[in-house]
């Protein structure tokens, strides 16, 4: 009963070293019942490792971790009748059928109902004769993917569970995902896809070398960064680069278009409004360029402005709208 | 029109054809293979020549070498290795050729199929042909290619072994002789490279491909043991006959390899007429379409690992039992083959009241068991391949705890080696039974079969416990089940000392139905089963699982 009241995912401190790597260095990370809970990090930063330790697989060195109120590594089975998990990179039995496979899996968690089952073949468009050896990547991941959402798992762990997935296919997924969700199901969801997680996702985690350096609602994560701002004024604009918490402030044919830090908004656009404002266009910053902000020393050696990757999404996403 | 006309005219100005890239790829498969193909013709010759060197120094005399012609000169010498030539003056060559050829061969043309079809069905089936041949590529390359690879392998083999059997300096081991042993080797690899590229048409798997170019070499065996035993027509059928028909060092005859060439030929030109008739990827036999959902019983740990290890336990029963039955007939002949042997007579006599049936039947019984101590290893490398594959996660990932899916494996395992140990038994009670005109012995065999029960879940223990305590060294398992296969095939022969057979799980098996019963033995060999597979389980519930 006491589980009813602590989160479904609660890790504090978790280390994992494989040899002289650190997969995970002191990681933290609080998934609350009922959300949808984006995870994001690229390759290597320990998503998978995490989950891996989630599932009792991997036995971590120092911290703690606890799934649905129980411990990872030793009450497994008796949490894993109540989870389900697609792996990212599904390999299949090459002499089953997928249909096999689906039931296999599913039985072992402890059973699954059959009129979803066959619903979420026929959604996936997936043919369950096949052996598991003749599928793609993209069959082999529905695979997985119907056989974890056909269960009554209360907590699903999915770790890049579209990578070869179809467009159409990836917007049945974000159906079953919401499905899910109203079904009151708590849904982890490792990713890089960013699109997906802002469409899914209600908080997010972002994992960088082996920590999660910023967590929370994607709203409130907004509202603390940086924000593009795009106006045409009567004069143009002067003394916007001195104003605290602005940058890249560029100006053409009166039209200026600058990033200004959440709490110093106010004050900027305070300043505009003295050049006579004719049209105003505020963007919150996308996921993107939030995830870029702390991968920017990555992208930097690599050669890679941040800001203008960053830019160049957003003038993107505003040529959509 | 025009354009289609001018095409190929232009293509061949520019040097296309359908064996454009074959160079290239040749590079590429000797790069991938720079390890395997030096290791498979030194591991191939070296073995040969310790072999010979090994023959020289343990029948010194001339006697000796008679009293092996003797042994060689039963049904089953002949069924076993070759039809025996040269018996009247058993020479070092004349050895070689009826006792070592054959073996040799077999593997040469193991080499040839697992190589052949690496290069060719595998490649398409993992579906990186497809990236190859979207390159600037013939179609006849990737098959032409591997062709010259793996022939060339084949030729060099012959060449090196030429080379070193020559040189021995091994009397009656000529050089003449020596290149004849090597081109028969060439041509038996030749052939069954053939038979890989043909078969690796046929079917879509690369599994499926060098599994029936395996049966194949099976096949060879089995013709040349029933043609050899009868009046030799069979023989004339298998590429391993045609080898040791050469009589190499006695006649020193090269006209039976031109069967191979020929033989080799024809299977060689219908591989390539169909490569350009079919889809890449796509094999003669269509895949079949299976069942849509699971039956209760396959989603259970021991359900699914009992279906993941259906096949393997099915051949290894089929074969198991076929063997007994093929050493089980000779049973009638002993008697009279070598009955009158002395040095046979005083080992009768080791064991009062028994007779030189029953001595024999016991040995037999005794590699039979070693070989189903193979098949236990076997199963149980199936879970640490599950794992590494990454299959065993999702399963993990369900409600079933690390003990139960390993249990399940384990299970099939040890109840498998016990159906391949009572049907390799049965095989020889049936045959025996006829032969040696014994109704006692159709039960007396499976029993002494079912006493290397213990020995078998020794080494299926010793697979386990390395499974949990070191995954990575699983491979030492081999260690103990090829240390029991040696030493009981060849101990007796090269007169090993005691020590060395005690140390095999099988050394302490009563070797029934020709010595007396003892349980203690059994009941230790069964504790310590017990105790290898506890600690294997439990060292599994503590370790990580190895992820990719």
């Amino acid at each position: 009963m006491s589980e009813q009241t602590t989160n479904p995912i609660e890790v504090s401190g978790l280390v994992k070293t494989f040899g002289r790597t650190r997969a995970l260095d002191g990681l933290d990370l609080s998934v609350r019942t009922g959300e949808v809970h984006g995870f994001l990090g690229p390759n290597g930063a320990g998503k998978s490792t995490t989950i891996r330790i989630l599932l009792g697989l991997l036995r971590a060195d120092a911290g703690s971790a606890r799934l649905l109120g129980g411990d990872p590594w030793r009450d497994a089975v008796r949490l894993h009748r109540r989870i389900a998990y697609v792996p990212g990179d599904v390999d299949l039995w090459p002499n089953l059928t997928g249909g096999q496979a689906i039931d296999l899996l599913a039985r072992l968690r402890g059973g699954l109902d059959r009129a979803r089952r066959d619903d979420l073949c026929d959604r996936f468009d997936l043919d369950t004769s096949k052996k598991g050896r003749t599928y793609s990547k993209g069959n082999r991941q529905k695979v997985a993917l119907v056989s974890a959402l056909a269960s009554d798992a209360e907590l699903l762990i999915l770790d890049e569970p579209t990578a070869g997935l179809d467009p159409l296919m990836e917007a049945v997924f974000q159906e079953c995902i919401f499905e899910a969700k109203a079904a009151g199901r708590t849904v982890l969801l490792s990713s890089h896809i960013l699109a997906q997680v802002e469409k899914l996702c209600d908080r997010v985690s972002i994992i960088r070398l082996g920590r999660i350096v910023e967590s929370g609602a994607l709203d409130r994560m907004r509202h603390l960064t940086r924000t593009t701002i795009e106006a045409e004024t009567a004069r143009p604009p002067a003394g916007l680069d001195g104003l605290p918490g602005v940058h890249n402030v560029r100006s053409e044919d009166g039209r200026v278009r600058f990033d200004v830090d959440g709490e110093h908004l106010g004050a900027a656009v305070h300043r505009l409004a003295e050049f006579d404002i004719r049209g105003l266009v505020s963007q919150p910053p996308t996921l993107e360029q939030l995830f870029l902000r702390h991968y920017g020393e990555e992208l930097a050696e690599n050669g890679v402005p941040v800001e203008q990757a960053a830019d160049g999404d957003a003038a993107r996403d505003g040529g959509e709208k | 029109m025009a354009a289609a006309t001018e095409a190929p005219a232009a293509a061949a100005l520019r040097g296309d054809s359908t064996l454009t890239g074959t160079g290239t790829l040749v590079r590429f498969m000797l790069r991938r293979d720079r390890i395997r193909i030096p290791v498979w013709i030194l591991a191939l010759t070296l073995s040969t020549l310790m072999t010979a060197s090994n023959l020289r120094t343990t029948y010194a005399t001339a006697e000796g070498r008679q009293s092996r012609a003797a042994l060689v000169d039963s049904p089953a010498g002949i069924a076993f290795s070759g039809p025996g030539y040269g018996l009247d003056d058993y020479t070092y060559g004349a050895m070689l050729a009826n006792e070592v050829l054959g073996f040799v061969a077999i593997f040469v043309a193991l080499m040839s199929v697992l190589l052949f079809t690496r290069h060719t069905r595998t490649e398409e089936e993992a579906g990186r042909a497809e990236l190859i041949r979207a390159s600037v590529l013939g179609r006849h390359a990737p098959i032409t290619a591997a062709l010259i690879v793996v022939g060339g392998a084949n030729v060099g083999l012959g060449a090196l072994m030429t080379l070193a059997l020559g040189g021995s300096g091994i009397e009656t081991v000529t050089w003449p002789g020596s290149l004849l042993f090597g081109a028969s080797l060439t041509a038996v690899g030749l052939f069954f490279t053939a038979v890989a590229a043909f078969t690796a048409q046929v079917t879509e798997y690369g599994r499926g491909a060098a599994g029936m170019a395996g049966a194949a070499i099976g096949v060879a065996y089995a013709l040349r043991a029933v043609g050899d035993i009868g009046d030799g027509a069979l023989s004339w059928l298998s590429p391993i006959g045609w080898a040791q028909a050469t009589k190499v060092y006695v006649d020193d005859r090269w006209w039976p390899l031109a069967l191979a060439v020929v033989g080799a030929a024809a299977l060689l030109a219908i591989a390539f007429a169909v490569t350009t008739r079919r889809d890449v990827g796509a094999g003669l036999m269509p895949p079949r379409p299976g069942p849509r959902t699971a039956s209760p019983f396959l989603s259970t740990p021991l359900g699914s690992a009992l279906r993941l290890q259906r096949a393997g336990l099915l051949w290894w029963s089929v074969s198991m039992a076929a063997l007994g039955a093929v050493y089980g007939a000779f049973a009638g002949d002993v008697q009279d083959a070598v009955g009158g042997n002395e040095t046979i007579q005083e080992w009768v006599q080791t064991v009062p009241g028994s007779d030189l049936t029953e001595r024999f039947l016991g040995v037999i019984m005794a590699m039979l068991a070693t070989v189903c101590g193979i098949y236990a290893v076997l199963a149980l490398q199936k879970p640490r391949g599950e794992e590494t594959a990454g299959r065993a996660e999702p399963v993990l990932a369900a409600a079933v705890s690390r003990t139960r899916w390993l249990t399940g494996h384990l299970v099939v395992a040890l109840a498998g080696s016990v159906v391949v140990l009572l049907l390799s038994g049965l095989g020889v009670g049936v045959t025996a039974a006829f032969s040696a005109g014994d109704a006692g012995l159709l039960y007396a065999m499976p029993g002494a079969a079912l006493a290397y029960v213990p020995a078998v879940w020794v080494t299926a223990g010793a697979a386990v416990a390395l499974f949990g305590l070191a995954p990575r060294a699983i491979g030492l398992a081999w260690a103990v089940v090829v240390y029991a296969v040696v030493v009981t095939m060849f101990g007796g022969l090269l007169q090993f000392p005691g020590w060395m057979n005690d140390l095999s799980p099988f050394g302490h098996v009563p070797q029934l139905p020709g010595a007396g019963m003892s349980w203690p033995p059994l009941l230790i060999l069964t504790a310590i089963a017990a105790a290898l597979t506890a600690v294997g389980l439990a060292a599994f519930r503590r370790r990580d699982l190895t992820l990719h």
